[in-house]
Order: C-alpha cells, then sequence, then structure tokens
C-alpha cells in the first residue's frame, strides 16, 4: 500500500501516536507524510524523539508530547522542541516526562493487556512531583513500594524494518529497541520497510511480525534516512549536524520543510530533491 | 586541542578519560552512557581490560566498537556486541535483575552528594531557563547498579550545591538518606572530574575530593565547585597518562572523527 493511503486512512487527527526507533530505523518518511497531510493535535509518543519528531513539533502537528529523552543524537539539542516547550512556538505543546526503562515497560504493559507497569524507578527523583501518571504501588506480597505508571496503548504506531514479504510478514534486525512492542500495544500498526522480498529468510528465533498484527506494509527504501537501516544503509550524520543549523531558526526552518516536505509529493521525491542518493 | 603549561603534552580532558578508565577492572561489567563515559570505558577494554563487558541501553551487550558511537544506538555496537537485545529487556532482566556492577554516567550538574540533573536549568520546571535532553536511562542505572561513576567536567555551572532537578538520585540527601529511599547498589563511588577525583565520604557520603590531576592545585578546584569542598586528609595525585593510553585514546578519537565524518561534541 502506498505510505499516503496508509496515512489517510489510519492517522486521524487528536489521535495518540508512537513513531518508535532507538536510533535506528525511525520512520522518517511516515513522519514526513503525516506532515504532509497536515494532521492536528496529536498525542506524539516515543522514547527518543529526535529530527523528525522536531519537524512534526515544528510544523503543528503535536499538542502533547510523551518521551524519555529528546535530542538529536551525538549533536545536540532539538531547537523546535525546545521552542514548542520553552515558548509555544508554533503552538504550546505539553509534555508527560518518563525514564527509558519505564517507557520501555510501559509500552511492555500496553502489549501485555494490562493496565500499568511496575518498575524499580525514580526512586528520589524529582520527575514523580512533575508527572502525575507516575505513581507508587505497593507490593501484595513484600510490602515494598515500587514505581507505577499506565500501560501505552497507542491509536496507531508507526515503526520502519528491513524488509517483508508479500504476505506482509515483517522481519527486523539489528537494535530492535522497543519496535515490537510498540506495535503490540497498538490499536492498528504500519510499518515502512526497506524492500518486499519473496522469503524473509528469516534465522530462527529473528524478530518477525506477523502479518496479522499489521494494518498496513509499505515499501519506503531510505524510510528511515537520516537513521540507519542495518544491512541497508548508514546514518547520514552530515544532516544531524546540518539539522542543528536548520533547526535553529523559525523561518530557515519553515523555508526547507517547505521545499523539502511539504515541497515533495513522496518519500522518493524528497530524496530526490535532497540530493540523497 | 588546548595545553596548559601545567599540563604538559595532554588536555584536561584527556587526563580525566584516561584517569576514568583506569578504574574498570577487567572482567566487570559496565553500563555506559554515551560521550564520556563511553570513551572511557573503551579506552579501558583497548588497553589494560579486554574483557570489560560493555552494555548500552539500545541493547547491545558486550559491545566491542571499533570507533566511538555517536548515539547510544549506532550500528557500530550491535556489529560487534555479543548478542543485542531489546530496550525492555536491557533495562528489566539485565540492569533491574542485577547484572550490572558499574553504571557510568554523564551529567549536566552533579550535587555535593553525587545526584545529578540531566532534565533542566533554571528553578521552573514549566518555563525552564534550558531544557535538556531529560533522563533516558540514568534514573534506573543510578539506583540498581552496584555502584555508579560520574565523569564531568568540573565548573560553577556544573557542580552545584543542590542540582536545579534531581533527575538520577546519588547520594540523595546524605548520610543513609539514599538506601533509605530504597535505591539499590552503594551509589556514587567516584565522580571523574578534569580536575580529580571525588569520593563520597562514608559516613556523610559528601563528595570529598581525594585525588589531583598533575599541576592541579586545591586552590583550582575548590574554584570550580558550587559548595564549600572538602579535602582528603590524604590527597593522591593522580599518575600522568602512559604513552600507551595517549596513543591508544588519540587513535580512538582519530579513527571516530573520520568514520562519523565529524567532531564529536567537545570533551
Amino acid at each position: 500500500m502506498p505510505l499516503a493511503d496508509a496515512v489517510r486512512r489510519h492517522v486521524k487527527d487528536g489521535q495518540t501516536l508512537a513513531l518508535e526507533g532507538f536510533t535506528h530505523l525511525i520512520p522518517t518518511a511516515a513522519g514526513h507524510e503525516i506532515i504532509r497531510q497536515k494532521r492536528r493535535n496529536l498525542t506524539l509518543i516515543r522514547m527518543t524523539p529526535d529530527i523528525v519528531y522536531d519537524q512534526m513539533i515544528g510544523m503543528g502537528c503535536a499538542s502533547s508530547l510523551e518521551f524519555s529523552w529528546g535530542g538529536n543524537p551525538g549533536v545536540g539539542s532539538l531547537h523546535r522542541f525546545r521552542d514548542a516547550i520553552q515558548n509555544g512556538w508554533p503552538n504550546a505543546v505539553t509534555i508527560s516526562e518518563h525514564s527509558h526503562a519505564d517507557m520501555a515497560g510501559r509500552y511492555q504493559a500496553g502489549a501485555s493487556g494490562l493496565p500499568f507497569s511496575v518498575l524499580r524507578g525514580y526512586v528520589g527523583s524529582d520527575l514523580p512531583k512533575h508527572n502525575p501518571n507516575i505513581k507508587s504501588i505497593t507490593c501484595p506480597f513484600t510490602g515494598e513500594v515500587l514505581a507505577a505508571t499506565p500501560a501505552i496503548n497507542p491509536d496507531v504506531t508507526i515503526i520502519h524494518a528491513q524488509k517483508a514479504d508479500r504476505k506482509g510478514n515483517v522481519l527486523i534486525h539489528g537494535i530492535i529497541g522497543i519496535q515490537k512492542e510498540a506495535v503490540l500495544a497498538a490499536k492498528a500498526a504500519i510499518v515502512t520497510v526497506e524492500e518486499v522480498v519473496e522469503d524473509l529468510e528469516a534465522p530462527m528465533n529473528s524478530c518477525v511480525l506477523p502479518h496479522w498484527v499489521l494494518a498496513a506494509v509499505c515499501e519506503v527504501p531510505m524510510g528511515a534516512h537520516p537513521s540507519y537501516a542495518h544491512g541497508y544503509y548508514d546514518r547520514d550524520n552530515a544532516f544531524c549536524k546540518e539539522w542543528e543549523v536548520i533547526s535553529r531558526d523559525r523561518d530557515r526552518f519553515l523555508e526547507w520543510m517547505n521545499a523539502h516536505v511539504l515541497g515533495t509529493p513522496n518519500h522518493a521525491q524528497f530524496l530526490a530533491y535532497a540530493g540523497i542518493r | 586541542m588546548s595545553f596548559s603549561q601545567s599540563h604538559p603534552g595532554y588536555t584536561p580532558a584527556e587526563i580525566m578519560t584516561i584517569e576514568a578508565s583506569r578504574r574498570l577492572k577487567d572482567g566487570t561489567v559496565c553500563f555506559v552512557g554515551i560521550g564520556l563515559p563511553s570513551a572511557a570505558a573503551n579506552l579501558a577494554r583497548l588497553t589494560h581490560a579486554p574483557d570489560v563487558v560493555l552494555i548500552y541501553e539500545s541493547g547491545t551487550i558486550g559491545a566491542k566498537p571499533d570507533i566511538l558511537p555517536l548515539s547510544i544506538g549506532d550500528g557500530e555496537l550491535a556489529e560487534f556486541a555479543d548478542t543485542v537485545v531489546s530496550v525492555p529487556e536491557i533495562f528489566r532482566y539485565w540492569l533491574q535483575g542485577g547484572h550490572v556492577d558499574i553504571g557510568f554516567l554523564g551529567a549536566a550538574q552533579v550535587d555535593r552528594y553525587g545526584n545529578i540533573n540531566s532534565t533542566i536549568i533554571g528553578s521552573d520546571y514549566a518555563k525552564p531557563k534550558v531544557r535538556l535532553p531529560g533522563a533516558g536511562g540514568a534514573p534506573e542505572i543510578a539506583s540498581n547498579a552496584k555502584e555508579t561513576w560520574i565523569i564531568i567536567k568540573q565548573s560553577l555551572r556544573t557542580f552545584v550545591e543542590k542540582v536545579d532537578f534531581l533527575t538520577s538520585v546519588g547520594h540523595y540527601e546524605g548520610g543513609d538518606s539514599r538506601a533509605r529511599s530504597g535505591a539499590r547498589g552503594a551509589g556514587p563511588t567516584a565522580v571523574i572530574t578534569d580536575l580529580g577525583v571525588l569520593t563520597p565520604d562514608p559516613t556523610t557520603k559528601e563528595l570529598v575530593l581525594s585525588a589531583l590531576h598533575p599541576g592541579v592545585s586545591v586552590e583550582q578546584a575548590r574554584a570550580a565547585t558550587g559548595w564549600d569542598l572538602k579535602i582528603a586528609n590524604l590527597i593522591k595525585d593522580t599518575a600522568p597518562p602512559t604513552q600507551l593510553e595517549l596513543v591508544t585514546l588519540r587513535d580512538l578519537h582519530s579513527r571516530t572523527a573520520k568514520a562519523h565524518g565529524i567532531t564529536l561534541a567537545p570533551d
């Protein structure tokens, strides 16, 4: 299915949306398509919001963000994310801040059909003071007090993976992050893949998401750029560094987004326009 | 790279990384933060501790990167790891399950009890002066590893009486307050800086200056600390870098810069 159709069909204004990827396999093309289709008022969830969330926030798609680490890995800050939080530009974005261990557990709870996650976490931390969703629970067996946080069940999860077969079974390998849990926790899941193949040739125990848990599978080569897809291409570190400059200034950011994303009809055209591969 | 007269032949950042690396014993299981901790841990692996086990929060166990990762999830980490697991598994089974000896962290601010801030600068959470990236894995690394090390450049900006935001617990409010809070492990047992090393007082748990790098004075360390810094009775001198340490670290940095095509954030 073309990515634009999958986004049109499944992603609606006001939804809770998770585009996951732990510095690897980040679904950038899907984020761009959501920007093109001008979705608004989204609650964005992600452990590690980076460039694509910076772009979505800066283009006004989000009204709130749940996260545990927000930055341009190895480069620095996310300027659109900071501008939204500190100055409400282009609109106010409320944040719900957690830790990685907690976000991972919350997705697991969501995928497990449980209402909450429990962890040995946030001990002594100020985070629970500022996040009403971080509560505590007493173990009924030992009496220990542990952190408890609500499960994550996104309306839609979108991930990027290496390949799918013609039926739509998906193989994902390398740093697999939280993608499997995020898919299984969601009401609907969209997967973009580097390529569609006859046979996945998946080694035993490898991470295969069966087609029947996925709402849509879309072939989008280089769909994770500027992130990387293990076995296909490396991270575009030069672009990540360039983003630091583009995103610093509101006008420069808008100019770039208008030309590269809104000005192109799909990811292939985006890559061609940007001169990528 | 700048050399001062008091640091002939190497930079303060280099001696900080080298001194931190020396502490990592062979065979130790170390949960490694990106940046300075990663540089020090890999230097240890490439010199005296070939069998150190490096764990990164992206799920790589026994990572052996040839170049320093730019981010916590670089393919370089996965490529040569003993195994790659999911993010929930790394935090639940391996960290919370009690398999990590050393949690090795960086910080934006650290206070006199070794508490870490990586969330905001400023007093108002809703309107921060500077919004930092946030907690990442640190709160649970700091409260579940058997002990924690912190590596940070020492200045009035980073060494504060009280952190603006307590992201990850150290010795909390001192004394036995850490243990009472429910945190596991010994907490910060060393804070390694560009000036020296601080270790907690056994009773009060306040960080005390216990070692100085060559050519650094107590006055310099005091001037770079935002509280009335206590000095150990017997202050040790850090050994200057060996040729092997310096060459290995510089090779690592130059391979990294070449591979990434960009210069890493200054350390």
